[in-house]
């Protein structure tokens, strides 16, 4: 199965960013394909690189990370609202990218299912 | 940008049934003004787009909005612009107008009313469904 996933909250604040996470990194553990996850609302806060949670906590910024090395999976934050947050392309972790809108929509027609979390 | 890359880019002639959810009042988050920014871009891809409006997500839709108090953007102009963007499937929750003491003539666009169980139904139909 193709998947888009959309991520819609902000790390360490909601559980749905550790879902996405969760979920996408089991798809792809069972042969799945992630055609994109896509980075909205505060959602965009996922890719701040200067992001520094406690030691003995989970680093969700480098987990995205990570996950984008071994699998190669797109990681897409959306300009506009990375924008209106201060998030711009010199704060972003390695393996996530700036774009736009569009290419939420072109993963919802290119994956079989578009996979939302949020609130 | 050749032909065949805007093709590409922009589904390869795809035409999938997408449903945004709008749940949210207009104002207390910003669900609704980013969800809006979806729905205006994926007029762009050609595709079959409606939009729901259910919970206090009927609120985004009702007339006579004043946004100076709290120093917001009015977005609800916007509304009446979809209709230049081809997207005119908005359907509204009865039951969700009902409950907050609101009718059809409060809203500002021409919508069709639908009960929970209806509107379940072509959430069901659909091949893309996102909220907010």
């Amino acid at each position: 199965m193709k998947f888009g996933i959309l991520v819609n909250e902000g790390p360490y604040t909601h559980e749905a960013s550790d879902s996405a996470y969760l979920f996408t990194r089991a798809a792809l553990e069972k042969g799945h394909q992630i055609y994109r996850v896509f980075f909205y609302h505060d959602g965009v806060n996922n890719a701040n690189k200067y992001t520094e949670p406690p030691q003995d906590d989970r680093h969700i910024v480098n987990r995205w990370t990570k996950l984008a090395e071994q699998y190669e999976v797109d990681l897409v934050v959306c300009v506009a609202a990375a924008l209106r947050r201060g998030i711009k392309d010199e704060l972003l972790a390695p393996g996530f990218r700036i774009s736009g809108l569009g290419q939420l929509v072109e993963a919802g027609i290119q994956g079989e299912r578009l996979v939302v979390f949020g609130d | 940008m050749s032909e065949a890359d805007q093709q590409d880019e922009e589904g390869g002639g795809v035409v999938k049934k997408f449903m945004f959810v709008n749940r949210k009042a207009p104002y207390g988050t910003i669900y609704a003004l980013e969800g809006l920014e979806v729905v205006l871009i994926s007029a762009a891809f050609d595709q079959d787009v409606s939009l729901a409006f259910v919970d206090d997500g009927v609120y985004q839709l009702v007339k006579g909005q004043q946004t100076k108090g709290i120093e917001a953007k009015n977005f609800s102009p916007a509304y009446r612009a979809l209709e230049g963007y081809d997207i005119e499937k908005l359907y509204v929750e009865r039951e969700a107008l009902e409950a907050r003491g609101l009718a059809e003539e409060d809203l500002l666009v021409d919508v069709q009313l639908m009960s929970s169980a209806e509107l379940g139904e072509l959430m069901a139909a659909q091949d893309v469904v996102i909220g907010f």
